[in-house]
């Protein structure tokens, strides 16, 4: 049977750790980060990365448009 | 599945979703988790669809979304605080083909502003107006702003909003839904996936009714939120906002096609 599989990108120098992404995800596969990118924010990604369907619903709502969404058959 | 690595995911041929090409690269000036972008993104994303970009011209606000030039990459002017419905309503008049949309936020449009947006709206100038709507003056600090909650706390109502003494907030979108001049009326929201994709919809629509020139204003209002002046963290501030704005900022359709769909 074929199976979606989804990652997703976030350019983390633009992230600004707001973390609007976390709860808009229904797999829970983003989480924000330990480290800090260069402005000191928590950057999103992916922490559960086999969860990740390709849904666009993080990409969908990141008010700064950091994060881009790959999606495939497999 | 155990062989599928993420290299084999992102790929050029498996994108689905990328940032539209009609936002500049530059970082948004917003704060962090601020409705701003998203709105921004779907304004851009409708006129990207609709293949727009060469003939729209967009008016940008004083206030938070003062820099929308440096962002939306399409023709941009800055207006006068408040006074965006009336640039948008020369450029139009002169350039009666172009597609011509305003951007405001509750300071720009229902307070300095509402001269222009009642009389762009009465008028039934057929421009699109897209409103933000947080309840607070966001740039300046977190003052209170007409729209307001009552018993909200801002940086000038720190024991929250006393309607005796400082009045109602405005329903600015039901009381332009009233005008003739209006064609398409709305609130929406951009705190989940669902309430953007509903916006989304609506924002096309608004375009689609100035494409197919027909007669009267579009305005959507977008209820979103201010995690710096609400003081709250983003998430927080969006479950603040259906808890406390959607109440008094019902979501959905009021005006359609020119016939009112729900009286207030």
């Amino acid at each position: 049977m074929a199976k979606i599989v989804g990652a997703i990108v976030v350019d983390e120098q633009k992230c600004k750790g707001c973390g609007i992404c976390v709860p808009a995800c229904p797999f829970a596969v983003i989480e924000l980060s330990e480290e800090v990118n260069g402005k000191g924010y928590h950057f999103a990604y992916m922490h559960y990365p086999e969860g990740c369907t390709g849904c666009m619903n993080c990409a969908i709502v990141c008010p700064d448009g950091v994060i881009t969404v790959y999606r495939t058959k497999v | 599945m155990s062989t599928i690595t993420l290299e084999d995911i992102i790929k050029p041929e498996n994108l689905v979703y990328k940032k539209t090409e009609l936002l500049t690269d530059n970082v948004m000036s917003y704060c962090p988790g601020c409705g701003h972008g998203t709105a921004h993104r779907i304004t851009m994303e409708v006129i990207e669809e609709f293949d727009l970009e060469e003939k729209t011209i967009g008016i940008a606000p004083v206030g938070c979304s003062v820099l929308a030039y440096e962002f939306m990459n399409i023709d941009m002017i800055q207006a006068a605080h408040g006074r965006a419905p009336a640039v948008a309503t020369g450029i139009k008049r002169v350039y009666p083909n172009k597609i011509v949309f305003s951007y405001q936020g509750d300071g720009d449009l229902a307070a300095i502003g509402t001269a222009e947006t009642i009389h762009a709206c009465n008028r039934g100038e057929r421009i699109v107006i897209i409103f933000i709507n947080n309840g607070i003056y966001g740039m300046t600090g977190g003052q209170m702003a007409p729209t307001t909650l009552p018993g909200m706390i801002s940086s000038t109502s720190p024991y929250g909003r006393v309607v005796e003494s400082m009045g109602n907030p405005l329903k600015i979108t039901e009381l332009v839904a009233q005008l003739p001049g209006t064609y398409f009326v709305t609130r929406q929201a951009v705190h989940t996936p669902a309430a953007v994709r509903r916006t989304k919809r609506a924002i096309k629509k608004a375009f689609e009714n100035q494409l197919t020139n027909k007669p009267g204003l579009s305005f959507v209002e977008i209820v979103s939120n201010c995690n710096s002046g609400w003081k709250m963290t983003p998430v927080d501030s969006n479950i603040w906002m259906e808890e406390n704005m959607f109440p008094y900022y019902p979501l959905g359709d009021i005006k359609v096609d020119g016939e009112l769909v729900k009286q207030k």
